[in-house]
């Protein structure tokens, strides 16, 4: 039972089951609980939720990336101008989308390993540069900053495939969240990835290779906001260099209601699979309750201060002493 | 009693850092089984001769030897292989994660094949309470309880035990009681003697004379980056170490003081 207290994901679960069992009741008879009402706050989770599970092993790593908005509008373009602009078939225009996405988590990686400067400052640099690159290129090579997506049938079954209300971006959240999972909590590099934010120069001194540990993290960053992108423009037909600003701060926000310490060091990926699912039901069920939309802001904000404090508690408990 | 050859030999050891002496031809040596204890207050040199014995720093001159063979460590990583392995006064220990993981931090046991390898937690955990209930450590009884649990004396054991089981032959431990209460302080010692016992060389850093004559064979003064003295158990009074240490001053007195009032 005590371990269970300990567990960091505890506080987003009962935030979960608690906001949920609020809005069934708010919104009764309107169809919150229904499938396609789930189905509904499960796909607005889902996008989020596959950027904020590597953002956020990142951030149990002890460093921050903001730069995923623009990866995701960035991908978007890249697709939409390669398939429609240059013709390139959509397979190999999503690959140069997911490479370009690995690159710009490469180049953040290197520049907070080899600076020492904050991730914070470095990674929302590259977030302005990233948005106001694709921007400019776009204009420069199609003379637009959207363009429409030429897809095929199997990029479609892949990345927009529906049942019901329900996208297949669920179920690629699921994979993400499992192969997530597994990496932190079972495998070496999981190991070492809490050892890195924990206490990087203990890590260091144990023979853990730390700079690889972030630089690996943020190239799995760009590469989750490039996949999302691929994923927003096939469903979408189309590319827009402004989809994903929403995640800049979204996806900090789940990971640390999902009890990540914002220090690092301590936080679990079913946590920020709380946290996330979390952030659906609230932004889902406002819609349900009629109230107007602009409380949801006020829902998060509050929601974020109080994980805050419950996370330095929870903290606090998991490192008093057991007589 | 017969003395065993030397593990690790410093000879005519001196180390300049921009034209600053931090060590002046300074002659060293620890054997099997015996605590070199290394006096010296604040500035006196004993970190920059860590460095140097653990590997983070070439010295200027003079050489070391390590099991009467002469080597160059090129990295801390060296060191550590070669069966050097330092503790530092702060541990580096990782509070927010288990006794298992710290333990096997860099070392970790796995399961499986190829890119399925993973993290074998359970035998992690085991071993490592295994390794500190061996040396008295039995109040930890579950490997996935969390470090920041265990106290300043428990951690300094893991730490330890840690280096000891990953095979280290000398052991250099920078002011391992420094930061500890007289219980803790004692725990710490107790264990100190066990590994002697086991046949590891132990450097014992302190500016804690009473905490090295406590366990300490053999003992060298240091001061201003040379050695000042050196002697063996016995052969001189706490109050004489600690005029040593203090530079032939009479600092006992201030020294009993300030013990007085913590």
């Amino acid at each position: 039972m005590t371990s269970l207290l300990r567990r960091p994901e505890l506080g987003a679960f009962a935030a979960f089951i608690l906001t949920y069992i609020f809005f069934a009741i708010v919104t009764q008879g309107a169809g919150f609980v229904s499938v396609n009402g789930t189905a509904g706050w499960l796909n607005l989770a889902a996008e989020l939720g596959i950027v904020a599970i590597p953002v956020g092993m990142l951030m149990i790593s002890g460093e921050f990336d903001l730069s995923i908005g623009s990866t995701v509008g960035a991908a978007s373009m890249v697709v939409a101008i390669a398939t429609s602009f240059y013709g390139m078939p959509i397979w190999p225009a999503i690959g140069l989308a997911l490479l370009i996405g690995a690159l710009i988590g490469l180049a953040n990686g290197m520049a907070v390993v080899r600076t020492n400067l904050p991730s914070f400052i470095v990674t929302l640099a590259t977030n302005f540069i990233v948005i106001g690159a694709t921007m400019g290129f776009s204009r420069l090579i199609a003379n637009v900053t959207s363009s429409s997506i030429v897809s095929s049938d199997t990029a479609h079954a892949v990345f927009a495939a529906r049942w019901g209300q329900a996208n297949i971006s669920i179920l690629w959240w699921l994979g993400a969240a499992i192969v997530g999972g597994w990496v932190l909590s079972k495998t070496t590099f999981g190991n070492w990835v809490y050892a890195t934010g924990g206490n990087m120069q203990a890590a260091r001194g144990a023979g853990v290779p730390v700079e690889r540990v972030k630089i690996i993290l943020f190239i799995a960053t760009g590469v989750a906001a490039a996949f999302v992108g691929v994923l927003q423009g096939v469903q979408w037909n189309s590319g827009n260099s402004t989809y994903g600003q929403g995640y800049v701060f979204q996806a900090p926000i789940v990971v640390v209601i999902g009890g990540v310490l914002l220090g690092g060091g301590y936080g679990s990926v079913a946590g920020i699979f709380l946290g996330t699912a979390l952030f659906g039901v609230i932004s889902t069920g406002i819609f349900y309750t009629g109230w107007n939309t602009d409380w949801i802001q006020l829902f998060l904000g509050a929601l974020l201060a109080l994980a805050v404090l419950a996370n330095n508690y929870v903290r606090r408990f998991a490192l008093t002493a057991r007589r | 009693m017969e003395r065993k050859q030397p593990i690790l030999e410093l000879q005519h050891i001196s180390k300049s850092f921009a034209g600053t002496r931090a060590l002046d031809d300074v002659s060293l040596e620890v054997r099997p089984g015996e605590i070199l204890c290394l006096l010296g207050d604040n500035g006196a040199g004993k970190s920059t001769l860590i460095k140097v014995m653990s590997g983070y720093h070439e010295p200027s001159s003079g050489s070391i030897r390590l099991e009467g063979e002469e080597i160059a460590f090129a990295s801390p990583r060296e060191a550590r292989q070669r069966g050097i392995a330092t503790v530092h006064q702060d541990v580096g220990s990782i509070p927010l994660m288990s006794v298992g993981r710290n333990f096997f931090l860099g070392a970790e046991p796995t399961k499986g094949v190829g890119p399925f390898r993973w993290f074998n937690e359970a035998k992690a955990n085991e071993i490592a309470l295994e390794q500190i209930a061996r040396f008295g450590i039995t109040r930890i009884s579950d490997g996935n309880q969390l470090v920041g649990t265990m106290s300043g004396g428990e951690r300094q054991v893991l730490a330890i035990g840690r280096a000891m089981y990953f095979g280290a032959k000398v052991l250099i431990l920078d002011e391992p009681t420094s930061a500890l209460g007289v219980k803790e302080a004692s725990v710490v010692l107790r264990f100190m003697r066990q590994a002697r016992a086991e046949g590891v060389a132990i450097v014992f850093i302190t500016h804690n004379a009473r905490h090295a004559m406590a366990v300490g064979d053999a003992f060298a003064v240091l001061i201003h980056g040379k050695v000042a003295a050196r002697f063996s158990r016995g052969e001189k009074t706490r109050e004489e170490v600690l005029n040593l240490m203090a530079g032939g001053e009479q600092m006992s007195e201030l020294e009993e003081d300030l013990e007085n009032i913590h």
